[in-house]
């Protein structure tokens, strides 16, 4: 039985069947992301066990498939159980052996990096500093209160996934609780009307939402697309209520009254704070002559970090980004009607983090040496041959 | 004769190559000089040659103005140069109005437009029209149907073959406009003489429109109306984004290049004031304190030099004064010199070259040729045949490579930096291969294969070159040449490479079951080669698509994406690997693998072309209807053949008489 299981998982022709389905998988996967968007096709073909592929307009038969994960972790078993049992070192075949040793490094570095990275992005305005970055698709519900400096915040946060209709979060530190009485992943929040909307109550009784509306609208997929949600809070102290407020991600702080002070609400991107802070000095926006063709996003940053001490400028700008303290930081959008206007430019830095970056350089390197050695030991016998 | 036949059929094509470089005699006017002044279009610096036949292409689908496109060749109708017409359509455009030049080909489009069939004795081809036939009426349908398809059918799949055809005529209608306007207001009479009205026309307008401006003082409404009149006139021309002419007084950098209407309104209230006052776009908007001191500095600057020079050849050739036209000629690039523009006449002159010399025409011409005689070997195994197909392919694949290198040269950047230079590039790298399996194996298979990719390639960036300049400068992104010079040339090798055992394969199947030339060592021997390259495709695509991952990790620190181009890339490297590990497990034998490697052809063509047409990711050119169909059909040419491949033994000629 284990011996039908080890062949089976070391012969040559599970390779080529897994090869197929690897096609099979990216082919339709990339298929996927026209009608899907690059974000949901990648949850759906390549991170995934099983999935299928349905047509646009659907009426033909569903193509099922493997998942990105199955074929990548067979193929990894492929692949070692196969050196395990079968392959017998020898000189002659090195080149194999390095190629093999290098696509595990790859399949393996790819799953750290599906796990560990971390993407975020750092906006600000010429002048600006940000000792944060915000993520691009998270969103979470913040309670702050001054203590009178601006650095201490006391800030509370329920990430925006916890916020679900019906449900009541609290906090110790929360004088209050809140109840969410609406709940959306993206919603249109807009100011209500004297004349269309006069059938439609505000969309709250307490705060800007006083003044609007808020209205579910279809989810985003797209790459550069996000969505915005939007939910009405209902406070309660101590069983009595203190009115609803409207949460949205594009609404600037509100202010809570309670007995103990006043707290700021906030729907805001998740936040993640930095041991130093980067101030933008000043961005650059080029184009080719007579054309809009961009030739050059630059940003101008000043790092300074208190911990060691360091204070310097450095230039982001496209193929060239700050790789700091375990973050790389990449020109990533540029504002350029501010320029213009002879105003101050904004900027945004895509921020990642990915302590495995290193592994698809080595086996980048491993596996094409590996192939130079083997092809190369074909040739030469290929040619050595032929002289006979 | 079998000994000198080869040599001299070489010798034959060095001196049809060599006659390309030497100037055609001219007329009296001096085209070549026009030709090889520089201006600045697409963002960068390139011979008037160039931009007239780019414009010409994108107009005609040929870099030459045929005149009387009704007539045969035989008949001999008249042939501009492709500069000769854009001068004529810079400086007497009624003229050039009335030539057939733009071609157009749907029906409904004919239709719409009341174009007229077919008819020589009318002077009627039926495909081939003047701008006269459809006029400012004419050009006012197309962009009503143009705006409509822009609003109603964003997603460019959604188009029929009708909004296509008004997209491109609306693309070469506007450019055609473009050009028009380009030296002066296409209803100039006199450029001369009204340059000379309008300087004496500013100093007072320009005080009556500050005075105007600020409020107090002496408006003199008569002055104000004299100088808008003309400001007008040139602001319209920069609204069309009309290519740059005029170089900055001082020499200075491409940068700082301006249209001639922006030169002319810089000697009195300025274009950017004007872009404010006229169009209140908030693009356009300017800061207060801007606006008052662009106010405060209008009038003060003097004409550029560079205008009236071009007010002279211009008037010299709408008159019809060869002498005075040359003579202005010469004035103007003695100017240009004099500013210390050197690197920009030189390019522009190098360029002019380079599109006179059109190596990777004369190289394709080559090909087919030398693939006749590597034909002819296979029936007769006449040595000579062959011969005479590599020294042609030799003398070609040199024309290939110096064109090649003479284009890195002009751009200053790697071989390939789009999706043109990219069917240039597999074109090369496949006859390259070609070149070296026939050095190993001496049986013309190699060259066979070079010659067809070679010459097919070539088709390929025709078409695309009919789209415009194949020389547009990068986008930021991509404006890096160390990459561009790994991950893309070696992505590109790995294109040819798996192209080239493909187009083995095919020849194998054709061979075998159509004729009887296909001995079973000739078999044996095309297996080995399609093995043999298909590991070095499989290096090549392998490393060329890792080191995309590793430029986007440095470019916007995500390794692997999932974008369309890179999984594109990455079935390539499956694909190989799917072959070569069938091949090791037994699975596939020589047919096997023969079938597998056509398969290979498809893999390559939707990496190359298919993930561009899906209209996501970041390398999205936008939904090509030409390049869909021709896919398809190349597609479907594939399947036939994998299924010819796939006939049993028997059905194949070459191995008939084997089994019997």
């Amino acid at each position: 039985m284990l011996k039908t299981l080890t062949q089976f998982l070391s012969s040559l022709r599970l390779t080529v069947v897994l090869l197929a389905c690897a096609i099979a998988v990216v082919f339709f996967g990339t298929l996927g992301q026209t009608s899907d968007g690059l974000y949901v096709a990648q949850q759906r073909y390549f991170r995934s066990w099983f999935s299928y592929w349905t047509p646009h307009d659907a009426t033909f038969p569903w193509i099922p498939l493997p998942g990105g994960y199955l074929v990548g972790t067979l193929l990894l078993a492929n692949l070692t159980v196969a050196h395990v049992t079968r392959f017998k070192w020898s000189w002659n075949k090195s080149g194999i052996f390095m190629t093999h040793i290098g696509i595990i490094l790859l399949l393996v570095g790819q799953l750290l990096t599906d796990m560990l990275a971390r993407e975020s992005v750092m906006s600000f305005r010429e002048g600006e500093s940000r000792n944060y970055s915000e993520s691009s698709m998270d969103f979470e519900l913040a309670f702050l209160q001054d203590s009178g400096s601006n650095q201490l915040d006391q800030v509370i946060a329920f990430p925006a996934n916890l916020i679900k209709s019906g449900t009541e979060l609290q906090h110790p530190l929360l004088p209050f609780s809140i109840r969410v009485r609406e709940a959306f992943e993206n919603a249109t929040v807009r100011v209500r009307g004297p004349m269309v909307d006069s059938n439609r109550p505000p969309a709250s009784t307490q705060g800007a939402g006083r003044s609007m509306i808020i209205e579910s609208s279809a989810a985003k997929r797209g790459m550069d697309d996000r969505n915005v949600p939007g939910s009405v809070l209902e406070m309660i102290d101590g069983g009595r209520s203190m009115g609803t407020w409207l949460g949205s991600g594009i609404l600037r702080a509100q202010q809570i009254e309670t007995a103990s002070g006043t707290w700021r609400m906030e729907l805001r991107p998740v936040r993640e704070y930095k041991p130093f802070a980067l101030t933008l000095i000043k961005t650059t926006h080029e184009v080719y002559p007579g054309t809009e063709k961009p030739k050059n996003f630059q940003s101008r940053v000043r790092i300074q970090n208190l911990d060691s001490r360091e204070d310097r400028e450095v230039d982001i700008y496209m193929n060239n980004p700050l790789r700091y303290s375990g973050y790389t930081f990449f020109q990533f959008q540029m504002g350029r009607e501010q320029l213009e206007q002879g105003g101050r430019g904004t900027s945004a830095l895509q921020v990642v983090q990915n302590p495995s970056w290193i592994a698809p350089y080595l086996g980048c390197i491993i596996v094409g040496l590996g192939l130079l050695v083997q092809f190369g030991i074909h040739l030469g016998k290929f040619i050595s041959r032929r002289k006979a | 004769m079998k000994r000198w036949f080869p040599p001299l059929l070489t010798v034959v094509f060095v001196l049809w190559i060599l006659s390309a470089l030497m100037p055609k005699k001219e007329s009296s006017y001096s085209i070549n000089g026009f030709g090889r002044l520089p201006v600045v279009f697409n963002g960068r610096v390139q011979p008037v040659d160039s931009l007239a036949r780019n414009s010409l292409t994108q107009i005609r689908e040929k870099d030459t103005a045929n005149l009387e496109p009704w007539k045969s060749w035989y008949q001999a109708p008249k042939i501009l140069s492709a500069t000769e017409w854009l001068l004529t359509v810079m400086t007497r455009p009624e003229v050039a109005d009335g030539w057939k030049v733009f071609r157009l080909d749907h029906p409904e489009l004919k239709a719409l437009l009341k174009l007229p069939e077919a008819d020589p004795t009318r002077n009627e081809d039926g495909k081939h029209f003047a701008w006269a036939q459809f006029g400012e009426s004419g050009f006012k349908l197309i962009e009503d149907e143009h705006r409509r398809i822009r609003e109603t059918k964003k997603d460019a799949s959604q188009r029929t073959t009708f909004d296509s055809a008004i997209l491109e005529a609306h693309e070469a209608l506007t450019l055609y406009l473009r050009l028009k306007n380009t030296v002066h207001p296409q209803d100039t009479a006199e450029f001369g003489r009204e340059i000379g009205d309008y300087t004496r026309a500013v100093p007072a307008g320009v005080t009556a429109f500050r005075n105007r401006m600020i409020g107090s003082g002496v408006v003199e409404t008569n002055a104000l109306t004299a100088l808008f009149d003309f400001a007008e006139r040139y602001f319209v021309t920069v609204r069309m984004d009309t290519p740059l002419l005029i170089p900055p007084a001082s020499g200075g950098e491409v940068g700082e290049w301006s249209r001639m209407g922006e030169a002319l309104l810089d000697s009195s209230v300025g274009a950017p004031l004007l872009r404010h006052l006229m169009h209140r776009d908030p693009k356009e908007a300017l800061a207060p304190e801007r606006v008052s001191a662009l106010i405060g500095s209008a009038g003060t600057r003097p004409l550029n030099p560079a205008v009236p020079l071009w007010a002279k050849m211009a008037d010299a050739f709408r008159l019809e004064q060869s002498v005075e036209f040359n003579q202005a000629v010469a004035t103007y690039t003695g100017y240009l010199q004099s500013l210390r523009l050197d690197r920009a006449l030189s390019k522009a002159s190098s360029e002019q070259a380079f599109n006179r010399f059109a190596p990777f025409s004369k190289a394709a011409a080559i090909y087919i040729v030398a693939f006749l005689f590597g034909c002819g070997f296979w029936f007769n195994f006449a040595e000579w045949s062959r011969r005479t197909s590599l020294q042609l392919v030799l003398l070609a694949f040199v024309v290939h490579t110096v064109g090649l290198i003479f284009r890195m040269w002009l751009e200053g950047r790697p071989p390939v930096t789009n999706l043109y230079s990219s069917a240039i590039f597999i074109g090369w790298g496949a006859v390259g291969l070609g070149l070296i399996l026939e050095g190993f194996w001496k049986n013309a298979i190699g060259l066979a294969v070079a010659t067809v990719i070679g010459f097919a390639t070539q088709v390929v960036a025709h078409n695309l070159a009919l789209s415009g300049d194949t020389m547009v400068m990068m986008e930021a992104v991509l404006d890096t040449n160390f990459w561009l010079a790994t991950h893309v040339v070696i992505v590109t090798l790995g294109y040819a490479s798996t192209f080239v055992a493909g187009f083995l394969a095919i020849l194998y199947v054709i061979l075998g079951v159509g004729t009887r030339v296909l001995t079973s060592t000739m078999g044996r021997s095309m297996a080995r080669m399609v093995y043999g390259i298909l590991c070095f495709a499989t290096l090549f695509s392998f490393v060329g698509t890792v080191l995309g991952g590793i430029w986007a990790d440095q470019s916007w620190g995500r390794f692997w994406g999932w974008d369309p181009k890179e999984n594109g890339a990455l079935i390539i490297v499956l694909w190989n690997a799917l072959i070569l590990h069938a091949r090791w497990g037994g699975m596939v034998k020589e047919r096997g693998i023969m079938n597998l490697a056509i398969v290979g052809n498809v893999v390559t063509c939707w990496s190359w072309f298919g993930t561009n047409l899906l209209g996501i990711g970041l390398h999205s050119y936008g939904f090509m209807s030409g390049a869909f169909t021709a896919l398809m059909v190349f597609v479907a040419t594939q399947a036939i053949l994998i299924g010819l491949g796939s006939l049993p033994q028997s059905m194949w000629r070459s191995f008939r008489g084997l089994k019997s």
